[in-house]
Parts: structure tokens; sequence; C-alpha cells
């Protein structure tokens, strides 16, 4: 009986985390420009080859 | 000889083009021109060549220069604070529209530039938008020189008017979060609702309320929040006194939300909150689908994203950069070559030769000589002219063409469709059945009435119809964006689908505007001849002989003597004894032409008539096959602004009927289209140029070609890719479709209705019932357009 009452909360506070973290994932633009963001994770490595004025930041 | 048919072959390593001259080669590489190989250099110097393997010839052409001022009016304070986006004691932000952003290598080298230049902080491209958001430190490096560095690695931005005027609104997420939030509910609503579905025991008395009163939490940020998203959309349509799509799902989800709450509270029942729910969830989800707006395109644009944030002008001898706002009469202004002139003027200094192709659709620029007017919105092409400016900038013939009254047209779109006019249909029925059976049963028993009566409206409510026609629109404007056709809104569809006539513009719609393709005819030349026609033709600066000039395919040129040339007539020498001439017809021939029916140039040698050269005008691709195509189910009709020159040549190609007109003014065109609407026509227009503005809004349908969508287009409902153009009859096809699909699902939905409601009439509507109804019928709707649109798309190959 109070086990149910624990499980109920706790999966709507699960649930709620999500609601939170989909509407900050909007907020936060993550769904403005779906076409850079896949090409972009693709040239995280900087070239080692050539000779290095900056590094990256 | 090999060796120069190797040289044409080769490709320049920067920007993948055919080398046409002399390659430059450096590195072991070939360039096709100076620019190119600066970029080149540039990046080898930085270690970005990066650039070069991530994408094949990645490169933009960089043969045309750009000048190298420029840029100087990103030094005006004014200018640079209504660019800015935010600006601290160290850094500024910057956001720049980059055109010629296009590959994966432009964006990784433009996320690099801080590798170019150490006082970059930072720089985040936005590929959809084509900008590029950049940080930099303003103490070391300048608003000018991050422009300029742009520019060196051939990433122009581009500045306009708009720019200096407002940043861009945000977009309204306001939908999503509903969408989201109605989600979530939805789905916890239908997890507490299993235990009494599934039957709980009965003892648990205390249990079966946790749930029920914790469904009537959930429901509430439904009802409160994600619905007010139709509430609002029904009342604005019934303060028009229109009884919209809208109303009776509202009318359902209260009765839905009142009952469900009143049997909770009162301990009769659970209630109906996961329908409820449910309705609005998948609402929304057709809504937002619907509603995908081209973020990046605006459909209402006006003058001032096409003309320049700043200009030149001459002061007290001086050139200074000056903002175009601030441009007075009696001001002198300096046009650079390929700039826009921004206000009327008279020419001052220099020779003028204008494109006004984008004005007024002629597709050959217009030479002006001194002391004559040119109006704005032309650009002028060979060398720097100076103007005095007699009208501002808000007064200029363009403008004011822009800013006529009866281009402003108002209609609420959505009262248009054909769904409403059903849905009207609907709603009375459902009044009825509700009403009846609530007769029925109070004279039966009295008990059920109320449950028979909110049931019927439960079941009943036209999500199906809506849910339909959102997702069916929602999934066309996908497929049609996918191929370029962006259209304004969803009814656009619906106005496509019933289109009957077609009006074409010529110049830069049908025909590229842009390279025109030279014939000769008459006597024929010998080599010696064209040796010479070139000779005289590269002396002038005029578009036609340099055409010329370029036709001959002549290099070595003779030596020419006593030179003339008479503006807007001709130009006349003595090449190797012989008197040629080349011009217009009356210049040439003596005889007077009425009115210039062609563009031609007459040539002549010691005053014998050899010919004349002619301007063809250069289709796009795949476009007369498209015309013969559309001719079978459409009437069709060109409105030009150009001289009639291609007249015969259009006449056959669209039918001896159809009705081709030149010399159009775009009141002509507005006109026309009215005229044609007034006989009952349903027309569609299709156009690129400010002249073509106001025909675009009058007509049914007005579709805007653009090279590059994301560049300034005349206000329209949809704007297409030129490339895109030969597929017109395909779109209007699908557009077709749309009706049908739409109209299958409302037939299945209908079947879903009368089961649904032979139980609901009986009183005898169960909330498990309900539960497993409403999504089954919403899921079938989805699978029926999601396929039928997808399916008649593919079958015209079109996805």
């Amino acid at each position: 009986m109070s086990v149910i009452i624990l499980l109920l909360i706790a999966s709507i506070t699960v649930a709620c985390l999500f609601l939170a973290a989909f509407i900050w994932s909007v907020k936060n633009g993550q769904y403005d420009d779906e076409e850079s963001p896949p090409l972009r994770m693709l040239f995280d490595d900087p070239p080692l080859e050539h000779k290095e004025k900056t590094t990256s930041l | 000889m090999s060796n120069k048919e190797k040289a044409i072959a080769v490709q320049c390593y920067h920007c993948g083009e055919d080398c046409v001259d002399k390659p430059v080669h450096v590195h072991e590489k070939d360039f096709c021109c100076e620019g190119c190989r600066m970029v080149y250099e540039i990046l080898n110097q930085n270690g970005l060549c990066d650039y070069y393997a991530i994408s094949k010839n990645p490169g933009i052409n960089q043969r045309i220069k750009i000048r190298e001022n420029k840029f100087a009016f990103l030094d005006d304070e004014n200018i640079q604070q209504s660019l800015t986006v935010f600006k601290d004691d160290k850094q500024t932000h910057i956001s720049f529209y980059l055109p010629q952003m296009h590959c994966s290598s432009c964006l990784w080298l433009l996320e690099n530039l801080h590798r170019l230049n150490e006082n970059v902080i930072s720089s985040k491209v936005n590929f959809t938008r084509k900008e590029a958001d950049i940080i930099f430190n303003h103490r070391n490096v300048s608003m000018r020189e991050v422009a300029e560095l742009l520019t060196a690695i051939g990433y122009e931005p581009y500045i306009s008017l708009n720019d200096a005027k407002n940043r861009k609104p945000k977009v309204s997420k306001s939908k999503i979060y509903k969408l989201g939030v109605a989600g979530f509910c939805f789905g916890n609503i239908m997890l507490m609702s299993f235990p009494e579905y599934l039957g709980i025991d009965a003892k648990e008395q205390s249990l079966v309320n946790i749930f029920r009163y914790l469904n009537v939490l959930l429901s509430l940020p439904v009802f409160f929040y994600s619905s007010s998203e139709l509430y609002m959309s029904a009342w604005k349509s019934l303060k028009h006194g229109f009884l919209s799509i809208d109303a009776p799902i509202v009318l359902a989800v209260v009765v839905t939300f009142g009952r469900s709450l009143y049997e909770v509270l009162s301990g009769t029942g659970s209630g109906y909150f996961d329908s409820m729910a449910g309705i609005v969830f998948f609402m929304l989800i057709g809504r937002v689908l619907q509603d995908k707006t081209y973020e990046q395109l605006s459909f209402e644009r006006d003058y001032t994203s096409y003309f320049p944030i700043a200009v030149t002008r001459v002061k007290d001898e001086k050139e200074e950069t000056a903002p175009l706002q601030d441009i007075k009469l009696n001001d002198t202004l300096l046009i650079h070559n390929q700039e826009l002139i921004p206000a009327d003027g008279i020419l001052t200094k220099g020779k003028a030769v204008v494109d006004y192709s984008f004005v007024t659709g002629e597709s050959l620029p217009v030479e002006k000589e001194m002391g004559e007017i040119i109006y704005a919105g032309g650009k002028q092409i060979g060398s720097n002219i100076e103007m005095l400016v007699v009208k501002e900038v808000a007064q200029s013939y363009l403008t004011k063409l822009w800013n006529r009254e009866e281009f402003s047209r108002n209609s609420i779109d959505s009262e248009r469709s054909f769904v409403h006019l059903l849905s009207k249909y609907f709603t009375w029925i459902v009044l009825f059945l509700s009403l009846s059976s609530a007769t029925y049963w109070y004279f039966n028993d009295v008990s059920r009435m109320w449950v028979a009566a909110t049931s019927v409206l439960i079941i009943a409510c036209p999500c199906a119809l809506l849910l339909s026609n959102t997702f069916t629109n929602g999934n066309i404007l996908r497929i049609l964006g996918r191929r370029h056709l962006y259209l304004r809104n969803a009814q656009t569809i619906e106005d496509i689908a019933g289109v009957d006539y077609i009006v074409f513009d010529k110049t830069g719609t049908l025909t590229t505007g842009r390279y025109n393709e030279l014939a000769y005819s008459g006597m024929p030349l010998s080599k010696d001849v064209k040796r010479k026609i070139a000779a005289l033709a590269s002396q002038s600066t005029h578009p036609m002989s340099k055409a010329i000039a370029a036709w001959t395919n002549e290099n070595n040129r003779a030596k020419v003597a006593a030179y003339e040339e008479h503006t807007g007539k001709g130009v006349e020498g003595i090449v190797d004894g012989e008197f040629i001439t080349l011009g217009s017809k009356s210049y040439v021939t003596g005889v007077h032409a009425e009115r210039d029916i062609e563009t031609a140039t007459y040539l002549s040698i010691d005053g014998n008539v050899l010919g004349k050269f002619t301007f063809r005008n250069h289709y796009r691709n795949h476009v007369p096959l498209m015309i013969k195509r559309l001719r079978k189910k459409y009437e069709l009709a060109v409105l030009s602004g150009d001289n009639a020159g291609e007249k015969d040549y259009l006449q056959e190609l669209l039918g001896f009927n159809a009705n081709i007109l030149f010399h159009q003014k775009p009141e002509d065109k507005l006109e026309a289209i009215k005229h044609l609407q007034q006989t009952g026509k349903r027309v569609m227009m299709v156009g690129d140029g400010l002249n073509d503005a106001g025909a675009l809004r009058q007509a049914d349908v007005g579709i805007a070609v653009a090279e590059n969508s994301n560049n300034f287009t005349p206000a329209s409902d949809a704007i297409l890719e030129a490339d895109q153009l030969p597929y017109l009859y395909k779109f209007i096809q699908l557009c077709k479709d749309n009706k049908k699909v739409v109209m299958a699902a409302f037939t299945v939905s209908i079947l879903y209705n009368i089961v649904g409601n032979y139980y609901a009439v009986q009183g005898l509507l169960s909330p498990m019932y309900a539960a497993i109804l409403m999504p089954c019928s919403s899921i079938s709707i989805l699978l029926i357009t999601f396929g039928f649109s997808n399916f008649s798309a593919w079958r015209m190959r079109l996805k």
C-alpha cells in the first residue's frame, strides 16, 4: 500500500524531471538549428601535423 | 594546342570551376584566379587546409573582386550600434548573414575563425539561417576588420538596410511548450487510469481516490494551459461571427473536463481525463506540424531588405560613408560598380549602365548620360558614377511602387478552407444528436440523460477532421519544403490546388535574366572580320559590345582608329583601314524603328550592312518542357516588362491562344490579374522581380521565384527556388492530392464516430471505451494521412 504511494511519487518525479529537461532544451535553442550540430561534432579534432599558431581556446 | 586543351580541363583547387584562362599554379595546385589562390594562401598559412579535405572544392569563386573600401561603413558608430547584438567593455557579439555558406567545409572554416585572427573569440554558425554569430574583442579588432576577414576567405557578409532597422523577432516557442506539457500529462493520466480499467479491488477505496485526484491534478495544466491555444483561435473566429472548426473542439474539451470533474468529486466515476488530454495532445501535434514556419524565410519583405545599409556620399570633394537614412535631397552619392542606386537622382559624373532587370523586367542594362534621371533600384555596372539625389529614399519611384495601397491585402485565410465548411455541418449534426438523445432519455430514463448527451459530445468531437487536415497539410508542407517550395501557410496548399490560370513573368522567371545568348544572322563573317569586330567592340564597356567581343572568341586585337561612341546608338571606328559600325537599327541602317521589337545590334563595314546580332534570352533548364505539360491543363499567360523580342518563341511554346503581353508596367500586370479574376479565373502568378510585386499579391497564389530563397524576394504566398521551377506541375498535383487525402481520412473517422456514437446515445460509453477509441482513431488517421500523402509524393518522384 505505502509502497505504491512511494512508487507513485518516484515515477511522477522522474516524469517531471523529463518534462523540465524537454522545456529546458527547447528554451536553450537545441531545436533551432538541426543542420549544423550533426556536422559540427564530426570535426572536433584539431589537426596535428600543421604548425600551430593558436590552439583551440 | 594540346597544352591549351589540357588547361581547359583543369579544375580550380579552391572553387572547383574550370580554369578558363591560364590557371595560377602554386604549391602544385591550380587555381582559376588570383582571388582563389589568395584564399588558399591565407588558409595554408594558418594551417586550415582541412577545409579542402572535408568537402571537395568547397570554395566560392573569387574571380569577381570585391571593392577595397566596401565595408568602410562599418566604421560608423551608428551603423555599428544598429548591427551589434550585445556589447560590453571587452567583447562585441554580432550576427552576419553569409549567403555563400553551403557545405560542411564552410561550417568548419567559419567556426575556426579564431585561428585566423586571435581577436575573434568565437564564431558559431546557424546553417539553416546561413548566419554566423561572431564574438570578437573590439579593442583589438574592428567590426570592419571582421567583415573583411570573412570577405577575404570568400564569405562576404550581406548587410542590408533591414538589418539596421530591426532585429529579427524571436520565434514563439509557446506552442512547443504547450505540446510538451500536454504530452506529459496525457501519458501520466493514461498510466494513472490503468488500475481503474484493469479492475482495482473495490476495498482499496482510498487508493482509487488517490489515482482519481492525481488525474484531476494532471489534467489541470492541460485544461488551463495547453488548451489555451484552442480557446484563443476559437474565440478569434467567433468574434468574427464565424463558427470555426475549433469551436466544437473547445466545446468537447470543456464538456469532457466538466463531466469528469463532476464524476470524480461526487465519487461516481473516474471521468474521461485521458481522452481529453489525448484530444488536446494530438490536436497540438497537428498544429505544430502545420505551422512549421520557415523561420529563415520572410514572406513579407519590403524594400529595406533590398537596399544597402550605407552609401558613399561625396561632400566637399571628400568621400564619406553615410547611413542610407541620412541621405537628404541634393546630396551627391558615389555609386560603385555592382552597387544599387538607392534613390532617384540625376547623373552628374561618369557614364551609367544600369541593370533594371529586377525592377522593370528589362533584360538588358540601360545606358544613361550625364544629366539624365536614374531611378532607384537599378544596379550600376561598369565604372563608378556620381549622382545628385532629387528624391529621398522613402519617396523614390521604387518605394512608392511598394507602398501602394491596393497591394496590401487583408483576408482571413483560415475561413476560406473547405474544412471549415465541412466542420460547420459536422457541428450542427453533433449538436442535434446530443440534443435528441437527451430528449429521448428525458422521457425514458432521466438518470441517463446527462450521461448520454455529454458522451455524444465527447466521442463525436470533430478532432478527427481537424487532425486529418492539419496532419496532411503539415506533411505536404514538409515534402514541398524539401523540394525548395516554401509556402507561407497551409491555406496556400488549397489555393494552389484551386488554380486554373497561370501567369508567368519572363525575365528572371522563365529566363535566367543574367546570361543572354548571342546569335548572329546575316552574311557569314570571316575570321579576319571577326577579329576586327572584336577590336572595335572591346573598346566599349556597353554590355552588348562586351558580349559581341566575347562571342567572336578572338584575343588577338587589332588597333582601332577614330573610335567614337554614341550613347544609346552605337560605336564606330576604323580597324585596319575598314570603317566598322556597330549599333542600333536606326543608327546603322538609317531605317527608323517604331519601337524596339527585339534587342539587336547591327553591323556594317564600309557602309554595307552585313547582319545583326540578336540577344536571345536563356531559358531555365527544362522550363519549355514544364510549360508544355502545364499547357494541357491550365490556361497560361506571360506578362513581361521586356521588349517583344521573344514573342514568337513564347507564342509557340505556350500555344496560340495564350495571352502574351510585353512592355508591361507593374500596374499593368496588377490590372491584368484583376481583370482575369473578374472573369472568374483563379490565378496563380509566378514572378521574381519588383515589377511583379503587385501582381504577386493580387493573384490568388503568388509564387516568387528566387535563385537563393534567403535573398530578397518580393512579398508573396510562396517562395520557389529557381532550379525547382520545372517541377511546378508536380507541386500543383500534390496540392490537389492533399484534398483527397483529407477526405479519405475524414471518411475513416466518420466510421469511428458511428461506432462510438452507437454506444454514446445509449448512455453506455464507459471511460475505457472512450480511452481506447480516441487514440485508435487518431493514430489510424495519422497513418492514413502520412501514408497517402507520402505515397502520392513518391508516385510523382517528389521524394
